[in-house]
């Protein structure tokens, strides 16, 4: 203790106000900035109650949102739940922006607004500026001006139409969130040049691999197919590239195709859709981001405290709060539900830098390019960049945690009576481990994979939606159905639901729904 | 560059909203909830709000979701203590496996069931929602005559005792600025000015002095012009006069009292005083909700009456015989003394085990028909029997002594005055509803 600097400590004791709160900061952000290099959006730090905290909550969040009573239900949830005491608060709520806002909350003691202002406002502010799916997905800078128009423009159309009638759109549109995201960026415009240059080169690869003999060979029995079937996958190919078919975003698809919805009820689809768009990055890097704010506050902290800034009081109240946090409990204990991103994230962000810093025989064997390059944090930058949960657990779990863990697989066949053990954490089995762990993160993998893959436009306009299964893992069926109800009510019309195995690409089940205004008339 | 900005002094309640349209969501459940909560409840504690618990089927948000099993699926596990490749582990029942389970219902829609708390106002707001005092709209519309003063903004006429000091002044110092009206200041100046002129006169050389008279001079018109210019310009001018202004707002009666009448007297046992009190206690709450100030009136009766205090009306003891007309003489006298009917709207309710006095019935039935009733909004009468012996007087030959006397008060047309039977507190809140029911309200207007 002896060795620590005597400085002069930021703050003693509990009790904050805001010029220590603001010391506090500056003595943060020089570690964040000139030590650790952190590239941050300009940080607003915002004081609330815990009411105010328990609203933003309910919101999924957001500082503005719209109404809705799916937030309400959410609101009195964590209500019960924080006056009963069964759940605390979250310390701290930040919102992917520019200029980054961080709530923290006045009930904090000062030890823990540091704490929450590295871990928020440094160490995810980083995250959510310099990961490729942040800046591929979101648009930090007008995301609360577009929030704010979702809020007037659904408060105005509850005003002109009722709230029932938005309220019908708005379940729909949450029941379909999930599958109202692009997963992939939209190609490049097409571009008048490219495309010539593109045309030109077509032509010179087939003047080039011209061959006369081509043209000798007996022409294929092209009327193996009838002409009926012929007209047919005619027709079905001009309505693919009619409506852009086949589609996975469903919200996109009903948005602008569904015959009768009315312009406002478009843009509702349309606000839905962005903000799931928006939310879409956070889903698939939980660890990363957890594990980054983590590993960025743990690091703070502990300079800090090197620096003789805050006093051992302090720190051990940080490593209170802060192994509550990380906790992984295992898998047979009472409290287990999945892995803690936290503890998971901080994990894995801890080894890279032991890798980095003291790496063993086997972590150059595995992690050559990083194993002892002695730049632990340019590496973790490099990796929050880059990568997203999936690839992230794939490249980066190391044999050490796996092992440090006790991570075992375990294979699950419907067929089989038993659950059996597929590997554990020795020489054979890191690999598929550590393959199984990135799978249960990749959110293709996750979320179900549905398109829209047809229209009967000459028919009674059913709509038809596939289902693709992997694996023979099915829909939950009740849920599947009263989603299905919700799709109908945006089409209009009846919408098939075709369950199709990935394998064989066969047609295994249909559910039909059939609006209820149809069958009568 | 940062900024730490304090937002603790937002508004509050950003949720209401949301709160608001999950209550209408939910409404029906809500509404089904509170009344199986109100059967169960004491009625002392009804004031509060309730945690209550409805299925959350309605509440559902559907997704497009993987089923929770089946099919073929790894999955990673933390905390291996003993396994090794190969080993088979029997199928845990429900759940799946215990991995991925909150992927399987993503934010607990798999719940069967839902709980909150109510908020008192949103609770008794559902516990009375069907409910509405009898004859209050006929009282409502009878009773104009009481009239309250209001500020009613600004006037150029009225009584010099309401005249705004504030407003007329402001006025007559823009008409003065305006018109150029010489401060008083200034002509003082000027006196001054050629006072000190005039002073000076002597002590000047000859030379000097016909310049000075010249100054002398324009000084004295000026001063002249100036004082002209005050006189015909006045101070106050009645143009600039401003009044407050008052205005007689009818002002709806919105003052209740109350009366409970009991029988104390040794047939009374504990166990029916304390169901008569909580009659009481949902009656005087639910004046609450609907008049701004009610007061109570506690009477109580043996065969002699007295209006006494809560305490003593609930918890002491007393013995004797039962008279009841000594508690209904009682009331017309507090009634006279203290509550006239253009200013109170009076309720009254009487608890009672049915006996009395068996001469006393002619004249309790009087009294009310008379003198009481007329002046009543609402009579209620409840006759609390053993349940021992509510079985054998379910019959119409073992009606009591009072609830015959009373009976036929209650059949008349437009009768103020209902009785009812209650003889455990589950009863309470359905006798009370019948007697204050909507539709029986309409059907006695």
């Amino acid at each position: 203790m002896s060795k620590r600097p005597e400085h002069k400590l930021l703050f003693d004791g509990a009790d904050w106000d805001f010029n220590t709160l603001k010391a506090t900061y500056d003595a943060i952000e020089d570690i964040a900035i000139n030590e650790m290099h952190l590239d941050v959006y300009t940080n607003q730090i915002e004081v609330i109650t815990s009411e105010q905290m328990l609203d933003a909550y309910s919101s999924i969040g957001m500082p503005l949102m719209y109404h809705h009573w799916s937030f309400g239900k959410r609101f009195v949830r964590d209500d019960v739940m924080y006056r009963k005491g069964y759940q605390g608060l979250a310390y701290e709520i930040v919102i992917n922006s520019n200029p980054c806002i961080s709530y923290v909350m006045e009930e904090n003691t000062i030890g823990m607004q540091a704490l929450v202002m590295a871990h928020a406002a440094f160490g995810h502010n980083h995250f959510f500026k310099n990961n490729y799916l942040f800046k591929q997905w979101t648009d930090a800078d007008g995301i609360l001006d577009y929030l704010q128009f979702a809020k007037r423009y659904i408060a105005k159309c509850e005003d002109r139409f009722g709230f029932d009638a938005v309220e019908r759109i708005l379940d729909a549109a949450h029941a379909l969130m999930d599958h109202g995201v692009n997963r992939y960026s939209h190609p490049e415009k097409p571009n008048l040049a490219v495309e010539l240059e593109r045309e030109r080169e077509r032509a010179k690869y087939e003047d080039e691999t011209y061959n006369d003999l081509w043209r000798t060979l007996p022409q294929a029995e092209e009327d193996s197919e009838t002409q009926d079937e012929q007209i047919r996958r005619q027709r079905m190919e001009q309505r693919r590239a009619q409506f852009g078919l086949p589609e996975e975003n469903l919200l996109y698809f009903l948005e602008k195709n569904a015959p009768g919805l009315q312009s406002w009820e478009r843009e509702i689809l349309r606000i839905v859709r962005n903000i799931g768009q928006y939310f879409y990055p956070q889903k698939q890097t939980k660890v990363m981001n957890e594990g980054c704010a983590c590993y960025v506050h743990y690091h703070i902290m502990n300079r800090l405290y090197d620096k003789g800034l805050i006093s051992e009081g302090a720190i051990m109240e940080f490593i209170d709060s802060h192994s509550k946090v990380v906790f992984q409990p295992e898998f047979d204990d009472q409290r287990y539900s999945g892995f803690n991103p936290y503890a998971l994230g901080f994990a894995m962000m801890q080894d890279i830098h032991r890798i980095c810093v003291a790496p063993t025989e086997e972590d150059r064997k595995w992690f050559p390019d990083i194993a002892g390059n002695n730049a632990p944090i340019p590496t973790l930058c490099d990796a929050w960049a880059h990568y997203r949960d999936e690839s992230f657990i794939l490249q980066f779990l190391s044999p050490k945690l796996m092992r440090d863990m006790k991570m075992f697989m375990i294979n699950d066949h419907a067929s089989a009576p038993h659950l059996e053990v597929g590997a554990i954490h020795d020489d054979n089995g890191y690999r598929n481990v550590r393959r199984a762990l990135a799978r249960m993160h990749d959110l293709s993998v996750r979320e179900p994979d549905l398109q829209v893959v047809d229209v009967d436009l000459r028919g009674n306009r059913q709509l038809y939606i596939a289902h693709t299964q992997h694996d023979g893992i099915r829909l939950d069926k009740s849920e599947a159905e009263l989603t299905l109800g919700y799709i109908g009510q945006l089409w209009g019309y009846g919408v098939t639901l075709q369950a199709i195995d990935n394998d064989s690409g066969e047609i295994l089940h249909e559910t039909h729904y059939t609006p209820s205004d149809l069958t009568s008339s | 560059m940062f900024h730490i900005i304090d937002r603790r002094k937002n508004p509050k309640g950003k949720s209401l909203g949301n709160r608001q349209r999950f209550m209408r969501r939910a409404k029906a459940q809500i509404k089904k909830a509170v009344e199986e909560s109100i059967k169960t409840r004491g009625i002392t504690d009804i004031d509060n709000g309730d945690q209550i618990t409805i299925p959350g089927k309605t509440l559902r948000e559907p997704g497009f979701h993987h089923a929770g099993r089946g099919g073929d699926r790894n999955y990673v596990l933390p905390g291996n203590k003993k396994f090794v490749p190969g080993d088979r582990i029997a199928r845990p029942n429900g759940g799946d496996g215990g991995a991925g389970g909150s992927q399987a219902s993503p934010d607990g829609d798999g719940e069967d069931q839902f709980q909150f708390v109510l908020t008192r106002d949103e609770f008794l707001d559902i516990f009375f929602e069907d409910l509405e005092l009898p004859d209050l709209l006929k009282k409502s519309l009878k009773q104009t005559a009481a009239f309250r003063t209001a500020r009613a903004g600004y006037s150029v006429e009225g009584s010099p005792a309401n005249l705004n000091l504030v407003r007329t002044m402001r006025n007559s110092l823009a008409r003065r600025i305006g018109l150029r009206r010489p401060k008083n200041s200034e002509i003082r100046e000027l006196e001054e000015k050629i006072a000190r002129l005039k002073e000076a006169e002597n002590s000047l050389p000859e030379a000097k002095r016909q310049e000075n008279n010249k100054a002398l001079q324009a000084l004295q018109a000026e001063l002249d012009e100036a004082k002209r210019r005050s006189r015909a310009i006045a101070f106050i001018d009645p143009i600039d006069t401003r009044y407050n202004q008052f205005r007689q707002i009818p002002d709806p009666n919105t003052q209740a009292v109350m009366f409970c009448l009991m029988d104390v007297s040794g047939s009374m046992s504990e166990q029916m005083k304390e169901l008569a009190k909580r009659f009481f206690m949902l009656l005087h709450m639910f004046l609450h909700r609907r008049y701004e100030h009610v007061e109570v009136v506690f009477i109580r009766h043996t065969s002699r009456a007295s209006e006494v205090d809560e305490e003593t009306f609930f918890y002491s003891r007393e013995t004797g015989g039962t008279i009841v007309s000594t508690a209904l003489e009682e009331m017309k006298r507090v009634l006279k003394d203290r509550y006239p009917t253009d200013q109170w709207n009076i309720y009254a309710a009487q608890a009672s085990d049915g006996d009395n006095y068996s001469n006393d019935g002619a004249k309790c039935t009087a009294l009310l028909a008379e003198d009481l009733l007329p002046k009543c909004q609402y009579y209620a009468y409840i006759e609390i029997t053993d349940e021992r012996e509510a079985e054998i007087f379910s019959t119409a030959e073992g009606e009591t002594a009072l609830w015959k006397a009373y009976a036929p008060l209650a059949q008349a047309r437009n009768s103020r005055f209902a009785l009812k039977r209650v003889t455990k507190a589950a009863d309470i809140f359905p006798v009370f509803r019948e007697l204050f029911a909507k539709n029986k309200s309409e059907a006695r207007i």
